[in-house]
């Protein structure tokens, strides 16, 4: 790659379980403002281009890419929807970029969870018409699935993964943007309410509505904006097969793959060694150990060990989900990714507050899309 | 036909209603509920009251129909409320003579395109035009509002029935 990409601006509106004061629009208008602020940048002379994640499905808006200009200082500018998570608009501002392409281009995504009535329903949408929906068995089944094939081989357990929703949901205590901080034991978190066994309703994340935005450029125009560029080293995406009677269900191969690609473009060789800190999807409490196993971040089947033994807290030694991820923060559907990077930004910059981590100077977000996916993107990020 | 590999023959709605032909169905359960927010909830709120509301930005000195809180071409906060008349002039128009489920009309809709009086040139409200003759409709056409009774209003675009010739 010829030319090197910076995250000069970032901006962000909310989290909060519901937003009845503003429109999706107003929302966005507010994270963008706050992100061009934060550049130094007009985005009706500076930006190039605009790239945006969103479904139309938790849109409520078929073909919502025509809805995505007004809000950013996008008219009549290159501007397009990617229906994925925010880190591969990411990715797309990225090469827009790293390609010479454009010098300056602007990534949203967003969520207005809290206006999806449905949202189960829409989640079921996404199974396969012929092999799985007939069934009509709630989609977060599909976690429960795949948690007991982790806790059978092994790889963590039930009081491991209530490990994981103690440690975030107190790490957002720090963070205030998270909508669902708590000072909560494991007790609680084991006996709550099942939602699929042996998954409980604590261990599941929340939804939360939010904008985020964030502004790219290539490094030598970074230098004339009075933001703190953060280096975009890495990034990569990758999927397995949708099938559920034939996925993986142990590894997660996808966030493997991702990875993978992210640290081969960011010339990491031992992540172990090289990644500070990590930000990862932890939509249902045992993914945020599944996808630090793979993301290769520790050895197969260690990830919970190292959560009780405070490993991943932010004192220890690879601190995990800092901002309280999403079991903390909020579920923000589509913008999970950008909100995963965007604290990864904030711990780079030393802007982190009270959950300031010591040692900050490369992290890695990684995101998954979600039931009923296997979609995973990841980027690696210096400062 | 007789190039055909495999044997085939015509199929009656019969066979698709006793299942002999399989085929998969669903029906998307999608429900929403947006939030409004400051602009469009006062764009509503004032045509219950038979009042339609705009934006004016400062700066490029343009008062926006429907309102926004934020200027697109400016990319700032817009600055005050500013009350747009009922009356406008017919930018563009049509008669439908489809119905939107496609049901095949005589007395074609006519949606129109409304340039509203008070409102930035170029801005005003998409609604459709009654009381009228349609072989009578022109751009150009000057027209009012025919309001719904308040009792009947829901903070709705149709809180307005159509629009009419002046
Ligand atoms: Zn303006």
């Amino acid at each position: 790659m010829n030319r090197t990409v910076d995250i000069v601006g970032v901006g962000w509106s909310g989290f909060g379980s519901i937003t009845p004061d503003l429109s999706y629009k107003e929302m966005i208008f507010q994270a963008a403002t706050r992100a061009y602020a934060d550049a130094g940048i007009d985005p009706r002379n500076d930006a190039q281009g605009f790239v945006t994640a969103a479904e139309d499905y938790h849109e409520g808006t078929s073909i919502f890419d025509e809805y995505t200009p007004d809000q950013l200082g996008a008219v009549l500018r290159p501007m397009h929807t990617i229906t994925g998570d925010g880190l591969h608009a990411l990715a797309a501002a990225y090469m827009n970029i790293a390609s010479g392409l454009m010098n300056v281009v602007v990534v949203e995504a967003h969520s207005k969870a809290s206006n999806i009535l449905t949202l189960d329903h829409i989640t079921a949408f996404a199974e396969d018409p012929t092999f799985e929906r007939p069934l009509a068995i709630n989609p977060v089944a599909l976690a429960g699935l795949e948690m007991q094939r982790g806790l059978d081989a092994g790889r963590y357990t039930v009081e491991q993964c209530a490990q994981v929703v103690v440690k975030n949901k107190n790490n957002a205590l720090a963070n205030p943007a998270a909508a669902y901080a708590a000072a909560i034991g494991k007790k609680p978190v084991l006996e709550a309410q099942p939602l699929a066994t042996p998954l409980t309703r604590l261990m599941a994340a929340s939804h939360a509505d939010g904008a985020i935005v964030f502004v790219l450029a290539d490094s030598d125009t970074a230098k004339r904006f009075k933001g703190k560029p953060v280096r975009v080293r890495g990034i990569g995406w990758a999927n397995d097969t949708p099938a559920l009677d034939s996925r993986e269900w142990l590894d997660a191969k996808y966030a493997r793959k991702a990875a993978e690609m992210a640290y081969r473009v960011a010339q990491i060789r031992h992540p172990r060694g090289e990644i500070d800190f990590a930000e990862v999807d932890d939509t249902f409490a045992y993914k945020e150990l599944q996808h630090l196993e793979a993301l290769q971040l520790t050895e197969p089947g260690q990830a919970g060990a190292l959560t009780e033994q405070g490993a991943t807290e932010r004192a220890g030694a690879l601190p995990v989900n800092p901002s309280g991820g999403g079991l903390g923060v909020g579920s923000l559907l589509d913008a999970n990714g950008l909100a995963r990077a965007l604290e990864v930004v904030l711990q780079l910059r030393g802007e982190a507050g009270a959950r300031q981590l010591h040692k900050a100077n490369t992290g890695l977000a990684f995101a998954w899309r979600g039931l009923p996916t296997t979609s995973g993107a990841a980027v690696v990020l210096s400062n | 036909m007789e190039h055909l590999v495999y044997p085939s023959k015509g199929l009656s709605e019969q066979a698709f209603e006793k299942r002999e032909v399989l085929f998969e169905t669903w029906h998307v359960k999608a429900e929403y509920a947006w939030d409004t927010g400051v602009a469009i909830g006062k764009y509503l709120a004032e045509l219950k009251e038979g009042r339609i509301v705009g934006r004016r930005c400062f700066k490029c000195k343009r008062v926006m129909v429907p309102p926004r809180m934020f200027c697109e071409h400016c990319f700032r906060p817009t600055d005050e409320w500013a009350y747009v008349q009922d009356i406008g002039t017919v930018k563009t128009f049509s008669l439908c003579y489809v119905r939107w489920d496609m049901v095949r009309l005589t007395e074609p809709e006519i949606p129109a395109v409304i340039d509203l009086d008070g409102a930035s040139r170029g801005m005003g409200i998409m609604h459709k035009l009654g009381a009228v003759d349609s072989r009578a409709v022109k751009i150009g056409m000057r027209v009012q509002a025919v309001w719904k009774p308040p009792a009947e209003r829901t903070g709705s675009i149709t809180d307005i029935a159509y629009f009419k010739p002046l």
